[in-house]
């Protein structure tokens, strides 16, 4: 076992891939230039010196080649792993992950394969409105795509890993305040979740949500950081008599839908908490397929507990405000329980 | 351009059949879909056939071709079953996409056509990573992207152009300039005069040819080609050329002056292919016919293959969203 952050983890898992198999190459926007950042969040640092430069490959600010030049190459033979600064400049490259990543095995009638990763950081860190979005459910939305959000060193190493493998398109979310980046690129008010890691090579399915605290009164899903905010708020309640078991998705394409209903077959009650504008989040589709499937469990009605529908301010204190913050959960639970 | 001396008649002829085969498919396919036989939409590529045999006649099977929403010229020269295109007309389950892909995304990778990419200018990053993978794989391959004078306007054509210069891609990005992006004129949608000029601007050769001359077109592929294989870089070939039919069903090309489609209709791909063959080869009027005949023997049995396949369930439109049904 080693400990590590989710950059460090992340950065062990594209090594050891690409040791494995030499199809698989990393491809971005300052992703190891000498004297450089190694990716926004350091993820690909220092990587060059044992691939070259060929097999980390530095681009143009050119997304719409990265994600484009990704669907190519992985429909020919190579296993890209491509990689974007900001989630937020996704939408530079729409057409390509929508129109053509996610299409292109149904439109050949399922005899081409697009084995790519696509990472991209996100979340709400006094950036202002344009380096902020949470966009894993804008994602889920498009049939073709798998959506990972891996908020442990464990979990990014192993899915990771899993993605790289995976013969369709996977979008991979990392949050900024979860890497755990060091130097010059460390985050402000960045948690820092050190793990521990297995030495050996190993996986993780998607699709199997983790239990990351247990608890009887109600389940709290959340992914990425609002995992860690739910875990601060269930420390709070726990004090106050109210035990709250906190899971964590790990993958939002596919879903586990299985460890939620057994949960609430348990709580009676459900929260859902996403940094991602509440509107149509992934958290209205997971409240949606419980209404459908399983609200014969349920005492008291579904809570969303979301970013407020507007854009991420800059203040700090503003920021703050519309992003869900331990407290805001906590109070959203203790009105659920008088229900 | 100097013009260059033909090849030998055996493949000028082979050339000239390609263009004919192109051709009557595309006619043959307009009356089905008059008759209402055929479902979906049709962007034909009649007219432009010299473009897609000359730059693909001389490519193996391992090097690729990426298309756009007119994509059948290019398929069938690239050596796409022609009896499979047919069924994916139809959506039939022997279709080269098994009827997931229709006219727009017809194609097959296992002879190196990409299912065509109807987004305008969305095939051309691909082509990029198609053109990294044949250099980091170590192959002599190479991969023509097909595209318009309208593509040339999208941000893709930027990042795919720049980005395949910086790395000495293996890739010839062929344009082919009909004059019209759907019904406007490309002179209102781009100051300079041609297409290739921009090719200055990625420190890359661009070529003006004769894009309805499939012998020049040809000659012209092989210098770009030569290129990429060799390691020399991308390539900007445009390829002056001219829709015979519309920009997609029911366009009566009410947007073009009479007097200029009459002018390019005179010089139209299958009749110079066959003027330059007999300037050439005087007494091949005979073998030229019978390639005529071949082309409507072997749409007759296409069409035949096509209307006798069957249809796919209506839940086969479940699978296939992710490779292996995973």
């Amino acid at each position: 076992m080693a400990k590590m952050s989710i950059a460090e983890a992340l950065r062990s898992a594209i090594a050891e891939e690409m040791r494995r198999d030499e199809r698989i190459f990393c491809i971005g926007e300052d992703i190891d230039i000498e004297g450089g950042f190694g990716g926004a969040f350091t993820v690909t640092l220092g990587l060059s010196k044992e691939f070259g430069h060929d097999r980390i490959l530095d681009t143009p600010i050119s997304e719409i080649m990265i994600a484009g030049a990704a669907v190519g190459a992985a429909m020919t033979g190579m296993r890209p792993i491509a990689d974007v600064q900001y989630g937020d400049f996704l939408f530079c490259m729409m057409d390509q992950l929508v129109n053509q990543a996610a299409k292109m095995t149904y439109m050949s009638g399922g005899a081409v394969k697009v084995p790519m990763v696509m990472r991209a950081p996100i979340g709400a860190t006094t950036r202002g409105a344009q380096h902020a979005q949470s966009l894993e459910g804008f994602f889920t939305k498009v049939p073709g795509l798998k959506v990972i959000c891996p908020a442990t060193a464990y979990d990014a190493k192993g899915m990771l890993k899993t993605a790289v493998r995976d013969d369709s398109p996977v979008l991979m979310f990392e949050h900024k305040l979860l890497y755990g980046s060091k130097g010059n690129r460390a985050e402000k008010d960045a948690l820092s979740p050190i793990g521990e890691v297995p030495d050996e090579d190993y996986t993780i399915p998607f699709g199997e949500a983790v239990i990351r605290r247990e608890g009887t009164d109600v389940t709290v899903v959340a992914n990425l950081l609002m995992q860690y905010k739910a875990l601060e708020a269930a420390k709070v309640l726990e004090a106050e008599g109210i035990s709250v078991e906190v899971i964590d998705p790990r993958s939002l394409v596919p879903f586990d839908y299985a460890m939620v209903v057994k949960s609430i077959a348990k709580t009676s009650r459900l929260v859902i908490v996403e940094e991602d504008t509440k509107r149509n989040g992934w958290g209205a589709e997971v409240a949606a397929t419980i209404a459908e499937t399983a609200i014969y469990h349920l005492d008291a009605p579904i809570v969303r507990v979301a970013t407020f529908d507007v854009p991420i301010p800059f203040a700090p204190i503003m920021e703050n405000y519309v992003v869900p913050s331990a407290q805001r959960i906590a109070d959203e639970i203790r009105a659920l329980m008088k229900k | 351009m100097k013009i260059k001396p033909l090849p030998p008649l055996t493949e000028a002829l082979g050339m000239y059949e390609k263009v004919r085969l192109i051709r009557r498919y595309e006619e043959r396919i307009y009356y089905l879909f008059l008759e209402g036989v055929m479902p979906g939409t049709i962007h034909q590529s009649h007219g432009q056939e010299a473009c897609a045999v000359g730059m693909l006649n001389h490519l193996g099977v391992e090097d690729y071709m990426t298309s756009t929403h007119r994509p059948a010229g290019h398929c069938l020269a690239k050596g796409v079953d022609l009896n499979a295109m047919m069924a994916e007309m139809f959506a039939k389950t022997t279709g080269c996409c098994k009827a997931y892909g229709g006219a727009m995304h017809t194609g097959d990778l296992a002879v190196g056509a990409v299912p065509a990419i109807a987004i305008v200018g969305g095939g051309m990053p691909l082509a990029v990573g198609i053109g990294l993978s044949c250099k980091m794989r170590k192959t002599q391959n190479v991969v023509v992207c097909f595209f318009g004078d309208g593509a040339s306007n999208e941000g893709a054509f930027h990042e795919s152009l720049n980005a395949a210069s910086i790395w000495d891609l293996p890739v010839v990005f062929a344009c082919e300039n009909n004059l019209y992006g759907a019904s406007t004129p490309v002179g209102k949608v781009m100051k300079v005069l041609n297409v290739a000029d921009r090719a200055a601007a990625y420190g890359m050769p661009g070529m003006i040819v004769d894009g309805n001359d499939v012998f020049a077109v040809q000659v012209a592929a092989d210098e770009a080609v030569a290129r990429a294989r060799g390691g020399g870089g991308p390539t900007l070939v445009e390829l002056k050329t001219y829709r015979i039919g519309g920009h997609s069903r029911n366009d009566a090309c009410g947007y073009r002056p009479k007097e200029e489609a009459a002018k390019w209709l005179k010089r139209e791909p299958v009749k110079i292919a066959r003027e330059r063959i007999l300037e050439t080869y005087p007494k091949a009027a005979a073998q030229l016919d019978d390639c005529d005949q071949r082309v409507e023997a072997q749409l007759d049995a296409a069409i035949a293959f096509a209307k006798a396949s069957p249809d796919p369930k209506p839940e086969d439109g479940l699978k296939h969203v992710y490779f292996g049904g995973n």
